[in-house]
């Protein structure tokens, strides 16, 4: 029975590379799919290419396919990214340049567009889900629209020959279905066979995030070799059943609770998970342990595909501004406590005017507030730390440097100072009938 | 005996919502999670911290529970003033939950 195997490159853009490189080596895989796109920073993006209509690509596109596009040729094994992220046409002219570079005369490069939608939006009757608010009352606030894009586009330029296609806003289990429907031939109302690619696509999507990377506890949960942690292959059958396996040696572990874990993650309703291709059922879905490293799924299934697709819209959103101290020792709390006394009356003498405002104690309260602090015992050291959100930079520097003069007028013994200041991106949603977004491919060759 | 005997866990993030699944080691401790882990429990141990419903779906199959804790995260991952944006340690912070030794 014919079997196509399919390996993560990247579950993130700052993702570790090698694990690719080592996929491609030695995976024994048709294709390799790097997930770089998260919703922060495709609007990151769009600012990047605003500036230079060159730019507005992933940073490590260009490291990546150094490192990988070699030895995936040799291999024959095709590619598909998102790493496009706002200027797909420009990340795949820098695939092309980079494959002259390397002398791999010949490969084809596809990217697709048609994800930017920020055009076809009415600002006055477009809200966005979260908050209501139109993009006519942000006015020239909204940096970017992006609609997400499901297989299609990518299956035709796989048809097409492209060994390496370069995407922007596609939802992420879809780099995956891609090649399977090109291999399988699925027919696109094929619900449950759409639902089991995806089922297959969102465990490989975060990469090692199955192989045991954010699992371990150790002790409990112990995980071999996280530094070198192999990143996961599919190896999927015709009927949609996969099996998730990792190189031989590599680090890490594959068992039906890494596998679980992910199957979950950022899940809301397993038997309703939605996605331009399909909404998928992963809730009769099976894992059974295979020999080591080895987990069979199955049991996934599928639904009609949601008639609109939705839109990731991006805007500036004002200024965080922040600042840490710390503080060790007897009456360590009592200090950082105090510390943030401090600087909350310093805020409020002059005047600052924050949308809000909050004062931690890392090591106490920072992540999970009182509740978590109660009745345990006092740390070594804490870590006071003040944020803000403004509606301007300037108000937003003026945290951190409140949180700096406590060196010599705040509470003995404060070190360690870091102050920053940095843009807000908001992120909301909004929804267009899938009629009215058309992706196009445009075809490179090297 | 803590949660944490018994299951792991992992927290997802969409928007100002995070997703915590929480998964029995042993099969055989699925029926005492499902009957013990409520919404109301899992909303209860996250007073303060989140604003929103909590919803519950099961998968006895899985041995998991995953719930849905709707504005859990400070306005969302772009916008929080919390140091943990992404809700990342909500999951540990669930299985300290003191667990009944019967039932």
């Amino acid at each position: 029975m014919k079997r196509v195997r399919l390996g993560a490159g990247a579950g993130y853009a700052g993702d570790r590379i090698e694990p690719a490189v080592e996929i491609a080596a030695h995976g024994d895989v048709q294709y390799l799919m790097f997930e770089c796109l998260a919703e922060r920073t495709i609007a990151l993006a769009q600012q990047a290419r605003r500036h230079d209509p060159a730019q507005g690509y992933d940073p490590l596109l260009d490291a990546r396919m150094r490192a990988v596009l070699p030895v995936a040729r040799a291999n024959g094994v095709r590619i598909l990214s998102n790493m496009g992220a706002a200027n797909p046409v420009a990340a795949a002219e820098a695939v092309v340049r980079i494959a002259r570079d390397l002398g791999l005369r010949g490969l084809k490069v596809v990217a697709v567009e048609g994800d930017d939608v920020l055009h076809l939006l009415d600002p006055s009757r477009t809200r966005l889900e979260e908050t209501g608010v139109s993009l006519q009352d942000l006015g020239t606030r909204v940096i970017s629209a992006n609609a997400y894009l499901g297989a299609e586009p990518m299956i035709e330029a796989l048809a097409a020959g492209a060994d390496v296609v370069i995407t922007g806003r596609v939802a992420d289990p879809s780099l995956f279905v891609a090649p399977l429907v090109h291999e399988f031939g699925w027919a696109p109302d094929d619900w449950t066979h759409l639902g089991r690619a995806t089922a297959v696509g969102h465990l490989l999507e975060c990469a090692g995030q199955i192989t045991g990377g954010y699992f371990a506890d150790p002790g409990r949960r112990d995980v071999p070799g996280l530094e070198r942690l192999g990143f996961p292959i599919a190896e999927v059958a015709g009927d949609g059943t996969a099996l998730i396996t990792k190189v031989a040696g590599s680090g890490g572990r594959i068992d039906p609770a890494t596998c679980t874990e992910q199957l979950l993650y950022e899940v809301f309703d397993p038997a309703r998970y939605v996605t331009p291709d399909v909404v998928a059922d992963f809730s009769g879905v099976t894992f059974t342990q295979d020999g080591p490293d080895r987990v069979l799924v199955a049991g996934a299934a599928g639904w009609p595909r949601p008639a609109a697709l939705k839109v990731s819209v991006g805007y500036a959103d004002g200024h965080f501004g922040e600042g840490q101290i710390s503080y060790a020792g007897p009456g360590a709390v009592a200090r950082g406590r105090l510390a943030l006394d401090i600087v909350a009356g310093r805020l409020r003498l002059t005047g600052l005017e924050a949308d809000e405002l909050r004062f931690d104690l890392i090591g106490v309260d920072a992540l999970h507030g009182a509740a978590a602090a109660g009745g345990r015992a006092d740390p070594a050291e804490v870590r006071a730390r003040v944020i803000g959100r403004t509606a301007t930079a300037a108000a937003a520097k003026r945290i951190g440097d409140e949180v700096e003069t406590l060196y010599t007028n705040g509470p003995a013994g404060g070190g360690g100072v870091m102050k920053s200041c940095r843009e807000i991106i908001g992120v909301g949603s909004t929804y267009l009938p899938r009629s009215c977004v058309r992706a196009t491919l445009r075809h490179f060759e090297a | 005996m803590k949660l944490y005997d018994i299951a792991h866990s992992r927290t997802g993030d969409k928007g100002d919502t995070s997703t915590v699944s929480v998964i029995v080691y042993d099969p055989a401790d699925f029926p005492r999670l499902d009957a013990w882990l409520t919404a109301d429990r899992v909303a209860a141990h996250f007073a303060g911290i989140i604003d929103g419903p909590v919803d519950r779906y099961r998968l006895p199959a899985l041995g998991a529970l995953n719930f849905v804790l709707h504005h859990a995260l400070g306005g969302g991952v772009t916008r929080s003033l919390r140091l943990d944006q992404h809700g990342k340690s909500l999951s540990s912070w669930l299985l300290d939950l003191d667990l009944p030794e019967s039932g």
